[in-house]
C-alpha cells in the first residue's frame, strides 16, 4: 500500500455475506480463476463481470461469515478487490484478507453508501469521504501489528522477516 | 486476577506466566490439521515450493481427504490424489482418507488433547474444544505460516460464559442447546471471542453430544467453543488408549467473564434453524407441518454414534413417508461399523434410509445427496446458508438427530417427542 488514500466507486451489499455466498462451494474444485466467476453469484451473478479493478466492496454486518476457505478472499482478489469496508466482518475472513493483503476496513456507517457512490477511504486516518452524497465518515484504523503484515507485503514474507529478528 | 481456561492454554503455548483477554502471542502450535478442500490445493503446496521449505515438525501435521471423498467426478478424484501424494512428499504419516469428516477422525486418533493448540484449515476445527483443546480454523495462507514455523500470532480473546443447567427432556439433544445458544447470541455474537459451556446439563453429556456443541462454536463467530475436561473426557480418551500426553486446565474462580449467560435445560423444547442462517432459531412448534424432501443424518455435528443410534430409537420399526428420501452418513468409518455391529444401521436402513459412505458430501452440496431448486431438506449438520446443500433456490432447516428422523416419517417438520 503506497498510497494512503485509496479512491473509487462502491458496490455495495447487505448483512451476513457469508462464504458459501462469496465462494459457493460447488465451485471450489475449479481453479482460483474459474471460480472467481461464481463469486457472489447466489445474490449477484453479474458480480465477477462488473467489479472492475479498483472498484470497492462495501457491506453491512458479519461481512464473510462461515468457512474458513480461503477461495472466498482468494476469488474476491482475483477480481480486482483490494479493499472491503463493512460494518463488522467475521474473524476468520477478516485474517484471511489481511494475509493476502486485501484492506478490511470496519465503519458503522455503511448504511449510508450506496451502489456507485464515490469513496475516498484514508485507511491510516481512519477516515472515508463520500464525495457523491459530500458525507464523511469513521472507520477502523489498521492496528499496528496488521499494518507490519500488510506492508510487508503478506504473511509469509512478514514471518520470514520475524524469523530472522528472533 | 484469575484466567480462563484460554487464557491458561494459550499463555503455556507462549511461553509466559500470564495471559489476559487482547494480548497478543506468538504461540506454539501442537497440531495443524488440513482438509482436502482447503488444504494443501489451496495456495499452501505451491508456496512451500516458492519458499523452499518443509513442515516444520511432520509428526504435528495432520491430512485428511474427506470433503471429496469418494469423489464424484475427475476434478474431485484428481484434489484427493494431489492430498494424498503431497502428504507422502513431506513425510506426513498422519494421513487420512474415505474415513469421514476431518474433525471426527482428528478426535478418533488422538490428534485434538485436552490442553493443546490445535488449528485447521476448516472453520469447524473449534469442535475440539470438547476435548479441552483450544482449537480453531485459520485459513490456507495462515496454514503455510504455521507449517513453516509451528507459530502463530494469536489476540487472546475475551471468554462468554454459558451455563446450563438442569436436565433435558426427553426427545431434547445437545444439538438443541447449542442451537438455542447460538439463536440467543446471534451468528456474529461471539465473533473474536471463546465460549466456554459450562454447568450440569453440559456436564452431564457424553462426549459424542459435547461436541455437537462445541462444533458449532463458529456459528456465533466464535474463535473456540470450550468445555471443561472431566472424567468423561479422560475415560473417552483413556478407550483410546491415551492416558498422558495431555495436560488439563480449569478456569479460575476470579477468571475474568466479558458475559456469563444462564440457560435451564427443563424449558428447552426441540427446536430448529429456518433458513437461511443458524440464529433464526424457533420451536419445533412453530414451524410444524412443514413439508420436506430430504432428511439428513450425518456430518461432523450431527452423525456421531450417539445421533445414530437416538435416530433408530424414533425410526424402529416404522417406514419414512413416500417421496421423501433419508441419507444418513456416519461420522466415521468407525462410527459406521459400531452401528453396523450394534444394528443400528439395519434399524435405519429397513425403515427406508439410504446409508452412506462416512463424508463431508452432503453436508455441503458436493457428492451424496445435494438438493434440486425448490426442495426442502432438515439436517442435522451445522450450516443452512443460502445453497449450501445444493441448489441457490432449496431450503436447509437444521434441527437434532430425532428430529430430522422424525421429520421422515412424516414427510414434514414434526416434533419428536412423539415418537419417543
Ligand atoms: S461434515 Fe460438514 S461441517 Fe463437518 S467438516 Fe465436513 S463439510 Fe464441514
Amino acid at each position: 500500500m503506497s498510497d494512503k488514500i485509496i479512491k473509487g466507486s462502491v458496490w455495495k451489499y447487505g448483512d451476513n455475506i457469508n462464504t458459501d455466498i462469496i465462494s459457493p462451494p460447488a465451485y471450489m474444485e475449479l481453479s482460483i480463476a474459474e471460480a472467481s466467476k461464481y463469486a457472489m453469484s447466489p445474490i449477484d451473478p453479474e458480480f465477477s463481470t462488473k467489479f472492475n479493478k479498483g472498484d470497492i466492496l462495501v457491506a453491512e454486518n458479519n461481512f464473510g461469515s462461515g468457512s474458513s476457505r480461503e477461495t472466498a478472499p482468494l476469488t474476491l482478489k482475483h477480481l480486482g478487490v483490494d479493499i472491503i469496508i463493512a460494518k463488522s466482518f467475521a474473524r476468520i475472513f477478516y485474517r484471511n484478507a489481511i494475509n493476502l493483503g486485501i484492506l478490511v476496513l470496519e465503519c458503522n456507517e455503511t448504511h449510508k453508501i450506496e451502489d456507485r457512490d464515490e469513496l475516498e477511504v484514508n485507511y491510516l486516518e481512519g477516515e472515508i469521504k463520500n464525495i457523491t452524497k459530500n458525507e464523511t465518515y469513521k472507520c477502523s484504523k489498521m492496528p499496528e501489528h496488521i499494518m507490519k503484515i500488510i506492508n510487508a507485503g503478506g504473511l509469509v514474507p512478514f514471518l520470514k522477516e520475524y524469523k530472522k529478528d528472533r | 486476577m484469575g484466567m480462563t481456561i484460554s487464557e491458561k492454554i494459550l499463555a503455556h503455548a507462549a511461553g509466559v506466566d500470564k495471559a489476559s483477554a487482547g494480548d497478543i502471542l506468538w504461540v506454539k502450535v501442537d497440531k495443524a490439521m488440513m482438509d482436502d478442500i482447503l488444504g494443501p490445493r489451496v495456495e499452501i503446496a505451491e508456496k512451500l515450493k516458492e519458499l523452499n521449505a518443509g513442515v516444520w515438525d511432520k509428526d504435528k501435521v495432520v491430512v485428511i481427504s474427506d470433503h471429496y471423498t469418494p469423489p464424484a467426478n475427475a476434478k474431485q478424484a484428481e484434489i484427493v490424489k494431489f492430498t494424498r501424494e503431497w502428504a507422502k512428499e513431506y513425510g506426513v504419516d498422519n494421513y487420512y482418507e474415505f474415513v469421514g469428516p476431518c474433525h471426527q477422525i482428528m478426535v478418533e486418533n488422538g490428534h485434538a488433547l485436552p490442553g493443546k493448540v490445535v488449528l485447521g484449515t476448516d472453520s469447524h476445527t473449534c469442535m475440539y474444544g470438547a476435548m479441552g483443546a483450544f482449537a480453531t480454523g485459520i485459513g490456507s495462507t495462515e496454514m503455510l505460516g504455521v507449517l513453516v514455523t509451528g507459530e502463530i500470532w494469536l489476540k487472546v480473546p475475551e471468554t462468554i460464559r454459558v451455563v446450563w443447567e438442569g436436565h433435558l427432556q426427553k426427545g431434547v439433544m445437545a444439538k438443541d442447546v447449542v442451537l438455542k445458544t447460538i439463536g440467543k447470541i446471534g451468528h456474529a455474537g461471539a465473533t473474536y471471542k471463546a465460549v466456554e459451556n459450562v454447568g450440569s446439563t453440559i456436564e452431564n453429556m457424553i462426549m459424542d453430544e459435547r461436541m455437537a456443541i462445541s462444533n458449532m462454536a463458529v456459528e456465533m463467530g466464535a474463535k473456540a467453543g470450550i468445555i471443561p475436561t472431566d472424567e468423561k473426557t479422560k475415560e473417552y480418551l483413556a478407550q483410546r488408549g491415551i492416558t498422558e500426553g495431555y495436560e488439563i486446565y480449569e478456569s479460575d474462580e476470579d477468571a475474568e467473564y466479558c458475559e456469563t449467560l444462564y440457560f435451564k435445560a427443563e424449558e428447552l423444547e426441540p427446536v430448529v434453524a429456518c433458513p437461511h442462517e443458524v440464529d433464526n432459531v424457533t420451536e419445533i412448534k412453530n414451524v410444524e407441518g412443514t413439508e420436506i424432501h430430504q432428511a439428513y443424518i450425518g456430518s461432523c455435528t450431527g452423525g456421531r454414534y450417539n445421533d445414530l443410534l437416538e435416530a433408530s430409537k424414533v425410526l424402529k420399526e416404522r417406514k419414512i413417508a413416500k417421496g421423501v428420501r433419508l441419507l444418513v452418513s456416519p461420522a466415521s468409518k468407525e462410527v459406521w461399523d459400531r452401528c453396523a455391529k450394534d444394528g443400528i444401521l439395519q434399524i435405519l436402513s429397513e425403515a427406508g434410509a439410504t446409508i452412506l459412505a462416512a463424508s463431508c458430501g452432503a453436508c455441503l452440496g458436493l457428492h451424496s445427496g445435494a438438493l434440486a431448486p425448490g426442495e426442502v431438506c432438515i439436517s442435522s449438520t451445522n450450516r443452512n446458508f443460502l445453497g449450501r446443500m445444493g441448489s441457490k433456490d432449496s431450503k436447509v432447516y437444521l434441527a437434532s438427530p430425532v428430529s430430522v428422523a422424525a421429520a421422515a416419517i412424516e414427510g414434514k417438520i414434526v416434533d419428536p417427542r412423539k415418537y419417543l
